[in-house]
């Protein structure tokens, strides 16, 4: 085992600031993208059902 | 034989990659997973601390996969573009839009943990060096192809455009990774070649490629999703997206 203790582990030697500077920003970066792109697509199927609707609607009414 | 053989022009209609591409997203994050886990367990308790760098040199294991990716990314979204304008087929080139903004990610990650790692050790942030500066014109390139296709209105023509923007950048690719050899750079030599015997210890080299195995498995997994919401965006006006039962319901 490398590491003696939790605290020895988050340390990284010193270079703490650096290791988890590069890993938690692309932690960060590889949880929102999929969030992002899971919000664009429900924003563009709603839109799609909203239309759906509209059109069954307009249909209904004539 | 013949009936074994899988019609792939079939996969070529966005009707038919829509639904391929739903059930191939999840096998896709599993698999990342994995090689993230394993990975990352390498990474950070079996490689060994580095005799010059300490403990700062396993920036290596995200640094390494990030640039990896941000070129080869570029490559495949220059051969869809590629395939789309001369094909003339809508799904390449959306392809092509959907592997950009990971791509830009994975060169801004790429600088961002390529600073961190150089402040520590050259004692800078950032230096025009050849290395750098040749990746952060990736970065552009990849911005200035995704504005372009933003700013032209009629999806065909953006496409077209793109894909010469796609395609002219290419050349950017082998620059950045032959720099270090090219000029004389801060930057240090390339990290694993195929002539050379690895000049780093086994589990170094087994923790980069899983990191990078699962960086690639994320990649397409994410395109996958996000071609998904642009197929709807351009197809809003089809039979088949309004017969989607997400969609009728």
């Amino acid at each position: 085992m490398i590491w003696n203790s939790v605290g020895d582990f988050f340390a990284m030697g010193g270079y703490g600031l650096y290791v988890w500077g590069s890993f938690g920003a692309c932690v960060l970066a590889f949880l929102a993208e999929p969030l992002l792109i899971r919000m664009r697509h429900s924003e563009i199927v709603r839109t799609l059902r909203r239309q759906a609707a509209a059109e069954k609607l307009e249909m209904e009414n004539k | 034989m013949s009936n074994r053989l899988i019609n792939w022009f079939k996969f070529a209609s966005p009707h038919t990659f829509y639904p391929l591409a739903g059930k191939m997203i999840p096998i896709f994050w599993t698999l990342a997973a994995l090689f993230g886990a394993v990975g990352l367990w390498l990474s950070f308790f079996v490689a060994p601390t580095d005799a010059t760098q300490g403990e700062g040199y396993r920036i290596i294991f995200i640094h390494v996969p990030t640039s990896w990716m941000s070129m080869f990314i570029y490559l495949v979204m220059a051969g869809w573009a590629a395939m789309g304008l001369s094909l003339n087929a809508r799904l390449s080139s959306m392809m092509a839009q959907a592997l950009a903004p990971t791509g830009a990610l994975m060169a801004f990650l790429s600088l961002w943990t390529g600073a961190f790692w150089g402040k520590p050790m050259w004692g800078t942030w950032w230096v025009w060096d050849a290395r750098l500066t040749s990746e952060l014109i990736l970065f552009f390139l990849y911005l200035g192809f995704m504005s372009l296709q933003a700013s032209i209105d009629d999806p065909r023509r953006a496409d077209k455009a793109g894909a010469i923007v796609a395609l002219v950048g290419v050349v950017n690719v082998p620059i950045i990774y032959f720099s270090v050899k090219w000029w004389n750079t801060l930057h240090q030599g390339a990290s694993v070649s195929i002539n050379k015997s690895p000049s780093m210890a086994m589990t170094m080299l087994w923790g980069m490629l899983l990191m990078a195995l699962c960086l690639w498995m994320y990649s397409i997994a994410v395109a996958l999703t996000r071609v998904r919401a642009i197929i709807l965006e351009r197809e809003a006006h089809t039979e088949w997206v309004k017969q989607l039962k997400e969609i009728k319901a």
